[in-house]
């Protein structure tokens, strides 16, 4: 658009220009986006693509079509079964800092032990300090003198107490939001304390109970370091790791199998989080994350 | 958003305004022990004594293998002397400078920034679309993350060479720090986006519109009414970017610390020397070097959370 000498005088002239700038404003705007959204995009093309080419290459190209991939992934003995192994550690870490968790946080709720919130502020302090490298080394030789080096058990309970603070944390948040009336009325029928948390406060903390579900599975499913570090066998090697071994150990990379591993891999967490949120308006802001 | 590291759903439950006796649920202060008793006990045992261990361990010849595996000998402060004379260190803590500031404190805090306030009034598609992306490359994990941008920077069938036209350029060997400072810009941007996101929505917008009529102009608005209401959040996101950016390991999936140590990153650095090196007493005491610096940080993130809560 060229801005066409004004005739009626300053004022339309001025307004003019004004449009013009505007617009040029917004072409630009639009064009920087434009680049932003391609610069992250780019990356991410390669892995929706590919796995549904006969035959990939590194290269963006548009695939010829095919499903195979996925057989012949389902033949390969580590793939889905490094998969499980994410399931089962995502799972367990969950059942032991979801379970463990919410004891700690419904105590530090409802009864008033000295200190309390200086205790809650250290731990979360403390896991935000001791994380992913900085703890590695302590963290190997402590498996190691357990006895625990290649075991599931190790790996779970490194994790969990990796994550328990932050969990203490929210959940102690949620379960200050329940109303007391509800325990002392189950208390007048004679529940005791046990039957009261599983009966009375768990269904209602439920939507922050399964908030952390999800959240603590998201974080143990992407990590990394943690069991590469204390797994050794590739039988028990969880996805994430077995994702890094099929692209760095095995001579000519078999693009067919690590392109359709990696999009296998990534779905859950990625349905998690744009159905899941979606839908619940959870917001996974940060947290453990290495 | 609050200075916790996550924000619960929306909809729960609102407390009663009346205060209440406390143990309603007639728990008592043992049985309260007893609940709290095993996550404490397993927060001690693989999250506090590692960190005390590390002091100990930092001064033993510790080592994977051999005679020092099995009778480790104390060396006093052996390991910190080698450590603070070794180039090798000091270079790589040059490396995590340049990555945390240029990869952390400028690419993800101006990009998330700079994303969150251009999408902040637009509405539909091309909002969710941004967004969507932008998280996307957050949420995927690591380790297929690493591997998308090898196949990116490929040297023969690459991504990137083929759009520019540099066909051959090794861009991992010739540029991997310049890689990786990208890559985790890649990754991480989309915390600060969101943070800023929720950051701008609470600035009052009486106050824009107050400095639209007075003839503020775009920047003017960001510098004097956006910038003094968001300054909190601008230094949580700041320190929390460092402390992440700083023990982020990621990196080494994608150039394993190469070539020839030029992104020995610390995390890489610690890694190289006490796992496949291994020198544990020295990757502790390295470790330990890390966990102070991780402590100043976050001893500043706390300071300026208890001063915003004051407020």
């Amino acid at each position: 658009m060229t801005a066409t000498p004004a005739k009626t005088g300053p004022v339309t002239s001025v307004a003019r220009n004004r449009t013009v700038r505007q617009y040029v404003a917004r072409v630009l705007f639009a064009v920087l986006m434009t680049l932003v959204g391609v610069l992250f995009a780019l990356p991410m093309v390669w892995l929706v693509l590919a796995p549904f080419d006969a035959t990939p290459t590194l290269s963006l190209e548009w695939p010829d079509w095919t499903l195979d991939n996925f057989a012949r992934l389902a033949e390969n003995p580590y793939a889905l079964r490094s998969i499980g192994n994410s399931l089962i550690l995502g799972v367990g870490t969950m059942v032991i800092v979801v379970g463990l968790g919410a004891l700690a946080a419904y105590a530090m709720s409802r009864i008033r032990i000295p200190g309390r919130d200086g205790i809650l502020y250290a731990l979360l302090l403390l896991s935000s300090i001791v994380t992913g490298t900085a703890a590695m080394v302590p963290t190997f030789q402590i498996i190691t003198q357990l006895g625990l080096i290649n075991n599931y058990v190790g790996v779970l309970l490194v994790l969990a107490g990796g994550i328990l603070p932050t969990v203490i944390f929210i959940l102690k948040d949620f379960m200050d939001s329940i109303p007391k009336s509800y325990e002392e009325s189950a208390r007048l029928y004679g529940a005791g304390p046990f039957r009261i948390l599983r009966d009375v406060v768990a269904p209602i903390a439920r939507p922050g109970l399964a908030f952390i579900s999800i959240w603590t599975i998201v974080q143990v499913w992407g990590n990394f370091l943690v069991p590469f570090i204390l797994l050794r066998s590739p039988d028990l090697q969880p996805a994430a790791v077995l994702m890094y071994t099929f692209y760095t150990e095995s001579g000519q990379a078999d693009l067919r199998l690590i392109s359709t591993f990696a999009l296998l891999f990534s779905a859950p967490v990625l349905i998690i989080y744009f159905v899941v949120n979606r839908r619940y308006g959870f917001r996974f802001h940060g947290g453990i994350k290495s | 958003m609050t200075s916790s590291t996550v924000t619960p759903p929306a909809g729960r439950v609102t407390a009663p305004r009346r205060r209440r006796a406390d143990d309603v649920a007639g728990l008592g202060k043992a049985r309260a022990g007893l609940f709290v008793a095993p996550a404490l006990i397993i927060i001690g045992i693989f999250l506090l004594f590692p960190a005390v261990w590390t002091v100990w361990l930092g001064m033993t010849d510790y080592r994977l293998t051999g005679l020092q595996a099995a009778s480790p000998e104390f060396v006093g402060l052996e390991n910190y002397t080698e450590a603070l004379t070794d180039p090798a260190f000091w270079n790589s803590l040059w490396l995590t400078l340049i990555f945390v500031v240029a990869s952390g404190i400028v690419g993800q805090t101006l990009i998330g920034f700079g994303l969150a306030w251009s999408v902040r009034n637009i509405t539909g598609w091309v909002k969710a679309l941004i967004e969507g992306l932008v998280l996307a490359a957050w949420v995927i994990p690591a380790s297929v993350a690493s591997f998308l941008w090898l196949a990116l920077l490929d040297r023969r069938t690459g991504t990137v060479n083929a759009l520019l036209g540099t066909e051959g350029a090794a861009w991992l060997i010739d540029h991997p720090m310049e890689a990786i400072i990208l890559f985790n810009i890649w990754v991480g941007t989309a915390f600060s986006m969101q943070l800023f996101s929720s950051a701008l929505s609470a600035v009052p917008p009486s106050q824009i519109e107050s400095a639209k009529m007075v003839g503020a102009s775009g920047w003017q608005q960001l510098r004097d009414v956006i910038v003094p209401n968001i300054k909190g959040h601008i230094l949580t996101n700041t320190l929390l970017i460092t402390l992440w950016t700083f023990n982020t390991f990621t990196p080494y999936l994608v150039t394993a610390g190469g070539p020839n140590g030029k992104t020995e990153i610390l995390s890489v650095y610690i890694y190289e020397t006490a796992i496949p090196g291994g020198q544990l007493g020295l990757g502790a005491a390295i470790s330990l070097i890390m966990l102070l610096i991780n402590l100043v940080i976050a001893l500043g993130y706390v300071r300026v959370a208890q001063g915003r809560r004051k407020r």
